[in-house]
């Protein structure tokens, strides 16, 4: 679960997101709406405690992001919440399996390569771990970013534009993908997008204002 | 996964730099463990084999050639001076011990001397196999020798004219090896040893029948006499006396080998500043990779914040990876500087030079590896203090 209260997030002296209030029960599925450079990215970067509001409070999972330090926030984002970035941005250098144990080791969490490959194997991606990212098709990358934000188990996970780019039958995929996944650590899902074709999929819609 | 396997990713990611960057800072640290290899050395050598001789007295000319001929055994002789001068300067009473060398012959390039008993005893050496010269044209061989020449105890030989390996022979008067020495470390190990009277001996039978007559006890001549002092205070006194008093000149052992390591010096530390310039340059191409790498991994940097790093760790990272660098080179650059002097060692051998090993540790190499890993640091600092400070929203926001 979240609640975000009375946010507001201001960028050089003018308002660009304004959230009264918006809660989540914990392993809720919603969908982020607004048309692109409504602020979307910006509420969603809030949440993932990687950009600190001008003013309102967020909690996740009953934890007040405002109230931690630095690096204690650092650390919360590695353990409780898990971003897929619209693009990608897998590390290049490394392997898929070294992708994901990194995601652990970042987190401080215990590097467990069981787990790594139980996540691979429910993504279908269960050969790809000696692969490396460039080796990948975008679908597979996709679901490596997936993979990555769901193996610390967390209790958010937030998707940046999963769909965009994607023709229907992938769009499907992708929502199946995201949905699936955070049933099976039953983490509330939050997915930000402009895509039409999401709407149906998931009932929880939060419509963002933009602030002007 | 640790740091060390996010480096050494982005390490092999572009390796062609890495290999670049490894390389210049190897080969300046290779340059100054050479350099350090061979000065320790030959300073270590030239200061055993010059131990307990305090002074030499030798015939006039140029004072580092007396030293260089009467105690390294690496140039020719000034010239020869009178037995009798010699003697003189033994019963002086600021002298404790004297020892007569007679040079002039040679076999297969390594010099015939002609001594007494107490140039082996000087250096400690004891013979391997065999015994000492108990008479006339008997001689005792350094290990250096034995191995090289194949000569052993019950061998003969003739010597040849200079120290060259090609001179005129002394055919008529050959030489029966009754010893080998143990090594010793020193310049012993590539001399051939008899006594005074063999070189005598030689040169009389050369010079034929006439020579024999006409060379009475008072002609005899030595070529140097090596010299200790009874008491500190002979320093003021025995140099001048030895100078005024004959036809002799007296050379400082101590002194000349500083001023010839001061004439070497100047080419040492144009190497030595040659290296610097090296390890500085790869200390810049390792900033400037890491600087470079900064933009291409701005996303990879902010997407490990969102995985849960701290930007303290994002610093170290950066950090870890100029220490890992400078690591490697200096590693590698101080194994090629043992190699390389090994093989130095080897062509020097080849050449019956100073004998130098690669296989020896300097204490100083320790500050050589500090010295790289500091630049590693340093040129670390300004690409880990960007990643410090890497605003990751906006970031992400870009792409």
């Amino acid at each position: 679960m979240f609640a975000v209260k009375n946010l507001r997030h201001a960028y050089n002296g003018q308002d660009v997101l304004r959230v009264e209030s918006w809660q989540a029960e914990q392993g809720a599925h919603w969908l982020l709406l607004g048309s692109s450079g409504s602020g979307k990215t910006t509420l969603l970067h809030i949440l993932a405690g990687i950009l600190k509001p001008t003013a309102g409070s967020v909690a996740i999972a009953g934890q007040d992001l405002g109230a931690l330090t630095a690096a204690g926030l650092d650390r919360f984002r590695g353990q409780h919440v898990g971003i897929v970035l619209q693009q990608l941005h897998l590390i290049a250098s490394l392997t898929v399996a070294d992708n994901l144990l990194l995601a652990q080791y970042l987190a401080a969490l215990p590097q467990d390569r069981s787990r790594v490959r139980e996540v691979l194997a429910s993504l279908d991606l269960a050969d790809k771990g000696d692969a490396w990212p460039h080796e990948l098709s975008h679908g597979q990358a996709q679901r490596v970013a997936v993979a990555r934000a769901v193996i610390n188990r967390p209790q958010l996970l937030l998707a940046d534009e999963p769909t965009s780019n994607l023709d229907d039958a992938r769009c499907g995929q992708a929502l199946d993908l995201l949905e699936s996944q955070a049933r099976a650590c039953n983490a509330t899902l939050v997915i930000a997008t402009h895509d039409q074709r999401t709407r149906a999929r998931i009932s929880n819609h939060y419509a963002i204002q933009g602030a002007a | 996964m640790n740091f060390a396997t996010i480096s050494l990713g982005y390490l092999r990611a572009r390796s062609l730099n890495t290999i670049l960057n490894i390389a210049l800072l190897a080969l300046g640290i290779a340059t100054i463990t050479l350099l350090l290899l061979v000065t320790h050395q030959l300073e270590e050598r030239m200061q055993r084999d010059a131990r307990g001789i305090d002074l030499v007295a030798g015939a006039k000319g140029s004072p580092l050639q007396v030293i260089l001929s009467a105690i390294y055994h690496l140039d020719v002789p000034t010239g020869n001076i009178p037995l009798k001068q010699a003697q003189e300067i033994a019963r002086h009473r600021a002298v404790k011990k004297t020892i007569p060398l007679a040079l002039g012959d040679s076999y297969k390039g390594f010099r015939i001397v002609g001594t007494n008993h107490d140039y082996i005893a000087h250096y400690g050496a004891q013979p391997a196999s065999g015994r000492l010269w108990q008479k006339p044209m008997e001689a005792v061989i350094g290990a250096e020798v034995a191995q090289r020449t194949g000569l052993a105890a019950g061998g003969t030989f003739t010597g040849a004219h200079g120290i060259a390996e090609a001179g005129s022979g002394h055919e008529e008067a050959p030489y029966a090896v009754v010893g080998v020495l143990a090594p010793s470390g020193s310049v012993l190990d590539r001399l051939v040893l008899t006594s005074v009277e063999s070189v005598w001996a030689v040169h009389e039978e050369h010079q034929g029948a006439d020579a024999r007559q006409h060379m009475g006890e008072e002609d005899r001549e030595i070529t140097a006499l090596l010299i200790q002092y009874a008491t500190p205070l002979a320093v003021a006194i025995l140099p001048r006396y030895i100078n005024n008093n004959s036809a002799m000149q007296a050379a400082s052992p101590a002194y000349e080998t500083a001023r010839l390591f001061n004439i070497i010096g100047v080419g040492v530390d144009v190497l030595r500043g040659f290296a610097l310039v090296l390890i500085l340059s790869a200390g810049l191409s390792v900033f400037i990779a890491l600087y470079n790498a900064l933009n291409e991994r701005r996303y990879d940097l902010a997407v490990m914040r969102t995985l849960g790093a701290s930007r303290g760790k994002l610093m170290r990272l950066m950090l870890f990876e100029g220490l890992l660098l400078a690591l490697v080179g200096a590693v590698v650059g101080i194994v090629l500087g043992h190699v390389l002097t090994e093989a130095l060692g080897g062509m020097l051998k080849a050449a019956q030079q100073v004998a130098v090993t690669g296989w020896i540790w300097v204490p100083a190499e320790l500050w050589l590896i500090a010295l790289a890993l500091g630049v590693g640091v340093v040129s670390a600092l300004l690409p880990a203090w960007r990643a410090y400070r890497t605003d990751i929203a906006r970031t992400l926001a870009q792409g």
